[in-house]
């Protein structure tokens, strides 16, 4: 079973500490969720397992091997990322895309070889976008889009995948479809990290929350350990009410939350927040 | 794939029609059973000339500068993700035309044949990595054609200072000839000079397709899909600046052919930057064949120069694909 390992992982960007000592574990068969607010360093940490961005300090591993050390192609082949989704330079059809989810492999677009091709047609699959494949991508709607690149990722058949805020600028219904395909590849063995911002739906796909602030992991655990209304306050600002039956989560957001750094010039000097050790996991 | 190997076939044909087209067509015209009994070596040797020493040297010399506009063109394109990239309207042509001018105009073509393609492509090169390295730092793709049209005019700005110091007026008229571009008078001896450049570099940007085809997510997520950003930017910078380079020591500097191609060519391969490549290179080549037999026959006193020509026809259609653009897209 694949296992990511990240141990006091920090980056520093233009001399400023983004990340600062995160550590976490991704292994095969789960799904866990990234949240943090914006500016909290989650892309940027990323980033760094991957090796796109330097690290300051700290150790990652996949098994013994170190992303950032890998060729760009063997990191490809075992660790698949979905970035924020970018618009497309042309306009290439659904087929091409998901296909280049294969171009680790060595894939050519037109030309797909016996496992290229079962694979792009297993991520089709998965992905409901049979009747898409021979769409331009420019005449999708964000939700179908955001599907498209799911499989592609999916595509590329690595153990690990990171997705970085699939669900962005999605509708519910369509952020749900998202989620249940990350989950899909999860229960199918693939360990998934997923950025994003809607706790709810995280608390009730995910197996793990991962919370980040000022580039810190101030928790690590199943949602019923670390999904509170005080987390919140915490990573968002915000002031909130959580209600939680079954699977089924509900956060509603009431407000800002009073800030406890208000008084404090910088974040820097802040009381170091209270870090959860990662609750009954 | 069988519609790209069609396609590619149909242009390779049309680029044959062309340059048959070129050696029949002219000042005196020569009938078709003229022109293969001097192809073959057979006819008097007045066409003998015409055709191997003056038509078809310069069909081929029309051919081959398109060839390669078109290709660097269409391999810019895919590395900057932007249709309105082309070595003329980044300042890679002009920086190519101001080191050959500067050659001639210091007499170092003295030095040997090669001096000029040489100094052509170095002029080139500058100007790609340079660009490369602006469209790392910058990051916003419409900078960078606009540090591209401010490196044009540099390079145009100490083009005209050389001429207006031209020490008499054959440089003056030699270096001029540079920078209207054209392949009046080329001999097969200045294409085989051209020829390893071109192959090189026609090499360099095949090998680098695979990234430009993954290219089109973006560089974030080319990156993840495993391509070698690094080593996409500098096949395309090295092959694009040999092609260019080696282009402008043929013709001089011809605008507009390297956008007006491969933007023809991208509906016809799902705009997949990789499958862009050759057709757009075959189709260029046609299109400056045929607009240089269109040179030969305007019937006007002073011969009409293949580049002016190109820009008459492509720079309507630069501002037409730009202004056509969506707004989030640059």
């Amino acid at each position: 079973m694949a296992e990511l390992a990240v141990d006091g992982l920090s980056v520093a960007l233009g001399g400023r500490a983004v990340v600062r000592e995160a550590s976490w574990r991704l292994v095969g068969g789960e799904l866990v969720a990234l949240l943090g607010a914006n500016g909290a360093g989650k892309t940027t940490a990323l980033r760094a397992v991957l090796g796109l961005t330097p690290r300051v300090g700290g150790v990652v591993r996949i098994e013994r091997d170190d992303p950032a050390r890998m060729p760009p192609s063997t990191r490809a082949r075992r660790i698949a990322y979905l970035p924020q989704i970018r618009p497309l330079a042309w306009p290439v059809r659904v087929r091409d895309v998901v296909a280049l989810g294969r171009f680790a492999h060595g894939a050519t677009l037109s030309r797909l070889n016996g496992a290229d091709a079962e694979a792009v047609a297993q991520a089709v699959q998965a992905c409901d976008l049979q009747s898409l494949l021979e769409r331009s991508c420019s005449t999708l709607s964000g939700g179908e889009l955001a599907r498209v690149h799911v499989a592609r990722a999916l595509a590329a058949e690595a153990p690990l995948l990171l997705a970085d805020e699939p669900t962005a600028a999605l509708d519910p219904l369509h952020q749900f479809q998202v989620m249940q395909l990350l989950r899909a590849g999860a229960d199918a063995g693939r360990g998934v990290l997923v950025v994003m911002h809607d706790a709810a739906l995280a608390a009730r796909t995910a197996d793990r929350l991962l919370w980040m602030a000022d580039g810190r992991i101030v928790a690590d655990g199943p949602p019923e350990a670390t999904l509170t209304a005080a987390r919140l306050a915490e990573v968002y600002g915000v002031r909130a009410v959580v209600r939680r039956s079954e699977r089924n989560w509900l956060v509603s957001v009431t407000g800002a939350a009073p800030d406890p750094r208000k008084a404090e010039s910088r974040p820097e000097t802040a009381a170091p927040a209270a870090v959860d050790p990662g609750g009954p996991a | 794939m069988r519609n790209d190997a069609l396609l590619i076939g149909l242009l390779a044909a049309a680029g044959v029609a062309a340059a048959a087209a070129a050696c029949l067509l002219g000042s005196t015209p020569l009938g078709a059973g003229r022109v293969l009994s001097a192809l073959v070596g057979a006819a008097s040797p007045g066409d003998v000339i015409v055709v191997w020493e003056i038509r078809l040297p310069r069909a081929l010399a029309a051919f081959a500068t398109g060839a390669a506009l078109g290709v660097s063109g269409a391999a810019l394109q895919g590395l900057l993700r932007n249709p309105l990239a082309e070595p003329g309207v980044l300042g890679v042509s002009a920086s190519a035309t101001l080191a050959a001018t500067f050659v001639i105009y210091y007499g170092l073509i003295e030095v040997g044949a090669f001096a000029l393609p040489v100094a052509a492509i170095s002029g080139a090169l500058a100007a790609t990595a340079l660009l490369t390295v602006a469209a790392v730092r910058v990051g916003s793709v419409l900078t960078l054609i606009l540090v591209g049209i401010g490196l044009s005019s540099l390079a145009g700005a100490v083009m005209a200072l050389l001429m207006n110091l031209a020490p008499n007026p054959f440089s003056l008229a030699d270096m001029l000839n540079w920078t209207l571009g054209s392949v009046a008078n080329r001999s097969f001896d200045d294409l085989l000079l051209a020829f390893p450049f071109l192959a090189t570099g026609f090499g360099l940007l095949l090998t680098a397709r695979r990234g430009l085809s993954a290219l089109t997510l973006g560089e974030e997520a080319a990156a993840g899909v495993g391509v070698d950003l690094g080593r996409a930017r500098r096949l395309v910078v090295v092959g694009a600046g040999l092609v260019t380079g080696a282009a402008v020591s043929i013709a001089g500097a011809i605008g507009f052919v390297g956008i007006v191609a491969p933007h023809l060519v991208r509906p016809l391969v799902d705009h997949d930057p990789a499958r862009t490549l050759v057709p757009a290179a075959l189709l260029a080549g046609v299109i400056l064949v045929l607009a240089d037999i269109g040179v030969r026959l305007a019937p006007t006193d002073a011969e009409l120069r293949l580049g002016v020509v190109a820009a008459l026809i492509g720079a309507p259609v630069f501002i037409w694909i730009a202004a056509r653009r969506r707004v989030n897209g640059g």
